[in-house]
């Protein structure tokens, strides 16, 4: 496959070293926060960032952050080093590098953000780096193709979140998660409807959970480190997350109680069917964690201290058998050439760290004790048993499980202990960067197991609490919990589970069956997008006519329509009309200012027109000149001649004003022309006759000499009072001026250049 | 004089979008034109009008001793006009290079951006 | 435009225009004048200049292009702005140093950021219509 590497590229490349090592501290760094959250002592940092928004850079580390920041470097160290070498010696393997570790960065941000916009802004930046990951094999269409499906269902999903996030923090009064779960629940409050159903859009699109579960099948287009560290550990953790953050305040609803049930219940059982039924091995993982996280959302459900406890544990189980398992997909990959569970067998004997490492993530898995996966199976069925819809959740549940026993044996048991299959090419151990990942994760898993205790209390607990928003009892999690309901399920799970697994070819075909007469989700998904493409090309058919005077037209039309309704809604007063006071002068002006207007209106000749506008300008310096402002009216009429100037110039290398030197005039334009005038008098009468706030100019007048030491007032309004304004023009006159030059001569050099 | 310049505001405004609305970009060009200068005066008259009187403050004072013209829109509408001056050179410059390149002033037959062939569907 | 009568004059009318732009700039926190009007003046003397003896010409007798005269103007404006920054207080305060006394009446004069961000103006204003003009009076 293109994605491989050459066995004999080097490796040891700075991106791949260093980002290894960069997580690897960030790791060792959270990890000495255990003690202290483990001690029910959360820890705050805050950066302000946008203080007259209320967005702050604030992160918490509590015990449900602190598992997922470890969770995230720990993995995320592994899988570097993993892709250092699976990757090695891929021309783009730097740009991998660096997108892995951008999402690495953006997915610590998203659990350890406080602040709601903070977190969105992190849930989005994984969004983006994911899809930049999804598409990496770009030269392949398809892959573009899956990448920009994950990228617009997520991120809808997470513009959906934005409105919850504002409605949440404007409803409780403060943005910061942390206080806004402090202040108690959100349910019966207003918006509580709207804000449940705006969160788990964004939780839903996120955690791929039916029906928005396509994408992450179609994800597995990325390479195999992506996929083991994106799409089970991390980022389709982010809406478990989000459900488990924002369980204090949101969870204890019927509403709540009945959705989250209902649809992780639906894709636990949907997604470990379509575990197996299918033949390539990566695909058959992404299903499976697919169903790790309906059973997630699904006991996210509860509010028991069993049901969040059981959600926590297999959180944590899942990530470090799924993780592995990918990671060992991969290696079998790069060592055998194919990944079609039809095809592997036999592997044992040429790759038996691999196999070793595989079966321990299996046996985890399969929730076979004494790992950790067993643990979490025996609190999941009590906690499954303490809920409301426990008639539902648990024979759900059971189903889940056992097709999990099943897959457990397809995924880590057949390839390697089955018997010998047909290969591309001889097995052969994988080299230890790769091996390394698979065999840590499955070592923890079996450790965790065997010492329940070290788990429970330093990071199923604490996030336990976390979640629940008060202290849970603890001491659920064990390896022996004596004689009860769970552990006769668990019983029924195992040999419900082998029988399937004895059974699954057959069950296989009879899957593939029923598949092909089911709906696809994913082909109505491209039908949806054609059709989108189309509307919006008859859209802009419709709207945008290409034509600037329609354009212009219908812009002055809306703006004459929007201030007379203004006008008359509001009961525009009668007008206060006076002409009092006006001498010879002002009449005089206003009639040059006139006659120009009507010269430039009426006529053909370019000269002609150049005059008219130079008398409008003359006119309106008179104004300026006679009503106090020299410094505005010398201005003006240095403008003027610019202007006249720069016109001439160009005007008259230009061959007429109107075709056959004859204007058409418009009768509807005049009209629509005529009303925006007279609308515009209309306000302006309007607001002079409102009574005049002189506070401003009182202070400029009263500080111009005493503070700004200048006697010309408008002077040091520019110059002193208003600088950074004044700063502001002066540099919109620069790049005017750079504009206009580089459209007349910088164009024109690169066209000489190019002939 | 307020009532005043509102009309002759009204005027300007009324002529500049019939400009605006003509088939050319010259005359197009020629409405901006009128249309700054009508904003220039509706900000000048919104900060009502004085007669005679320069906003300076005469030696030997801390203070105008009369009511002066109001400073703040004359600072305002001051540098308006320097920039209104910026945007028309460059709107002129962008109408001279499309009329070198394209050989038209006639806005309607501008469409590369958006081609007929698009729009009509 | 090729009259001698213009071209000859216009070198003594440029001389008059530009120094009295000058003025202009200098006056302009008492009396009317200031950066826009200076800045305005000077590219119209120097347009003159153009006008009688051709762009080439005045390109060579300004000696720096009138782009870099622009963002130099820019450059300045924005140091006048950072004194203030660096002396602790808002960006674009005024600063002022009486030379030969303590307070406006007793110094002889002053050194002050407001000048300073004025002739910023002035070059911005100037050196950016020059610009324009130029282009177009060479383009067309």
């Amino acid at each position: 496959m293109a994605e491989h590497s050459d066995p004999n590229a080097p490796w040891k490349t700075l991106s791949g070293i260093g980002t290894t090592a960069i997580t690897a501290a960030l790791f060792l760094f959270f990890l000495q926060y255990l003690p202290t959250v483990a001690a029910g002592e959360p820890v705050r940092w805050v950066i302000p960032w946008i203080p007259s928004l209320d967005v702050h850079l604030s992160f918490w580390i509590d015990g449900l952050s602190l598992m997922f920041a470890l969770l995230i470097t720990g993995i995320g160290a592994l899988v570097m080093l993993y892709a250092a070498k699976y990757l090695a010696g891929h021309p783009q393997y730097d740009r991998f590098a660096l997108y892995l570790f951008a999402f690495m960065l953006s997915m610590l941000g998203v659990v350890l953000a406080d602040n709601l916009i903070a977190l969105f802004v992190f849930w989005e930046l994984t969004t983006f780096t994911s899809y930049l990951l999804i598409g990496f094999g770009h030269a392949d269409p398809k892959s573009r193709r899956n990448a920009l499906q994950a990228l617009l269902l997520t991120a809808t999903g997470g513009l959906a979140l934005l409105a919850g996030f504002i409605l949440m923090g404007v409803t409780q009064g403060s943005f910061e998660m942390s206080q806004i779960n402090a202040a108690g629940s959100l349910v019966g409050k207003e918006f509580y409807t709207l804000i449940l159903f705006l969160v788990l859009a964004g939780a839903f699109t996120k955690s791929a959970q039916v029906p928005f579960h396509f994408w992450l099948p179609n994800a597995m287009a990325a390479p195999t480190p992506v996929s083991a560290y994106l799409h089970s550990a991390t980022m389709v953790k982010a809406g478990v997350y989000l459900l488990a953050r924002t369980h204090p305040a949101l969870s204890g609803s019927d509403l709540w109680i009945w959705i989250l049930s209902i649809f992780g219940a639906v894709t636990a059982v949907f997604a470990s069917l379509m575990a197996l039924r299918q033949t390539d091995l990566k695909q058959t993982l992404a299903y499976t964690t697919l169903m790790a996280l309906g059973t997630l959302v699904m006991f996210l459900a509860g509010s028991t201290g069993y049901a969040i406890t059981a959600a926590m544990t297999f959180l944590l189980v899942h990530s470090l058998y799924k993780a592995g398992l990918f990671l060992t997909i991969g290696v079998i990959d790069h060592a055998t050439g194919t990944r079609d569970a039809n095809l592997l067998g036999g592997l044992k004997k040429a790759m038996p760290i691999t196999a070793m490492a595989a079966a321990v993530a299996g046996l985890a898995m399969a929730g076979i004790p004494p790992f950790l996966g067993f643990i979490a199976k025996e609190v999941a069925y009590s906690g499954a048993l303490e809920m409301h819809l426990w008639l539902f959740v648990v024979p759900m549940a059971l189903i889940a499980f056992a097709l999990m026993f099943a897959v457990a044996g397809i995924v880590a048991y057949k390839p390697f202990y089955g018997p010998q299959g047909e290969l591309p090419h001889a097995p052969h151990e994988g080299p230890w960067p790769m091996l390394l990942g698979p065999v840590v994760l499955g070592v923890l898993g079996l450790l965790f197991g065997l010492m329940p205790g070290i788990a429970a209390h330093y990071l199923i607990e604490p996030a336990v609490h976390a979640v629940m928003g008060a202290p849970d009892r603890g001491g659920r999690v064990k390896l022996w919990a004596g004689f009860n309901m769970a552990l006769l399920l668990s019983l029924v799970t195992f040999a419900l589970g082998f029988l399937i697994y004895l059974r699954h070819q057959s069950l296989r075909e009879r899957l593939a069956r029923i598949e092909a007469k089911s709906p696809d989700l994913d082909a109505s998904w491209d039908r949806f997008l054609d059709w989108f493409v189309r509307f919006s090309k008859v859209q802009t058919g419709l709207i945008q006519t290409g034509v600037l005077r329609q354009y212009m037209f219908a812009t002055f039309t809306v703006f004459a329509v929007t201030v007379l309704v203004t006008l008359v809604a509001r009961g525009a007063g009668p007008l206060r009309v006076s002409f009092s006071g006006l001498g010879i002068m002002e009449w005089g002006i206003a009639a040059l200012i006139t006659a120009g207007t009507v010269l430039v209106l009426m006529t053909s000749s370019r000269i002609t027109a150049l005059v008219g506008l130079g008398t409008v300008g003359i006119g309106v310096a008179l104004v300026f000149i006679t009503y106090s402002a020299p410094d505005v009216a010398i201005t003006q009429l240095l403008v003027e001649l610019l202007v006249v100037v720069l016109l001439a110039l160009a005007l008259l290398k230009m061959p007429y004003l109107d075709k056959g030197n004859v204007q058409k005039h418009s009768f509807p334009n005049a009209v629509l022309a005529i009303a925006v005038g007279a609308l515009t008098t209309w306000v302006l009468l309007l607001v002079v006759d409102q009574p005049f706030d002189r506070r401003l100019t009182e202070f400029f007048e009263g500080a111009s000499w005493t503070q700004a030491f200048g006697r010309n007032i408008v002077n040091v309004i520019l110059v002193d009072f208003r600088t950074l304004d004044t700063f502001g023009e002066i540099a919109v006159v620069l790049i005017a001026a750079l504009g206009a030059f580089v459209l007349l001569k910088g164009m024109r050099a690169t066209k000489e250049e190019k002939k | 004089m307020e009532t005043l310049a509102a009309l002759i505001i009204g005027v300007l405004t009324a002529a500049s979008v019939y400009l605006m609305l003509a088939r050319t970009f010259m005359r197009f060009l020629f409405g901006l034109i009128l249309l700054s200068n009508a904003v220039n005066l509706t900000i000048f008259a919104s900060g009502r009008m004085t007669k005679g009187h320069p906003a300076l403050v005469p030696y030997g004072a801390d203070a105008p001793l009369v009511a002066v013209g109001n400073a703040l829109p004359q600072a305002l509408v001051l540098t308006a006009i320097v920039i209104g001056f910026g945007l028309l050179a460059f709107a002129l410059a962008l109408a001279f290079e499309t009329f070198r390149r394209t050989g038209t002033i006639e806005t309607d037959e501008l469409r590369f951006a958006e081609p007929k062939e698009d729009t009509q569907q | 435009m090729n009259s001698i009568i213009f071209t000859a004059g216009a070198r003594i009318l440029v001389a008059l225009v530009f120094v009295f732009s000058l003025f202009m700039l200098l006056r302009g926190h008492h009396l009317p004048g200031g950066g826009f009007i200076g800045g305005l003046l000077g590219a119209v003397a120097f347009i003159i200049y153009s006008l009688a003896s051709g762009p080439e010409e005045t390109r060579r007798a300004l000696r720096v292009s009138p782009e870099v005269i622009a963002i130099l103007g820019l450059g300045i404006a924005l140091l006048a702005g950072l004194v203030s920054f660096f002396m602790g207080d808002p960006f674009f305060t005024g600063q002022w140093y009486w030379v030969g006394g303590d307070s406006y009446e007793t110094a002889a004069f002053s050194i002050n950021s407001v000048l300073v961000f004025d002739i910023g103006v002035y070059l911005v204003v100037l050196g950016g219509i020059l610009s324009l003009t130029f282009a177009f009076e060479e383009e067309t």
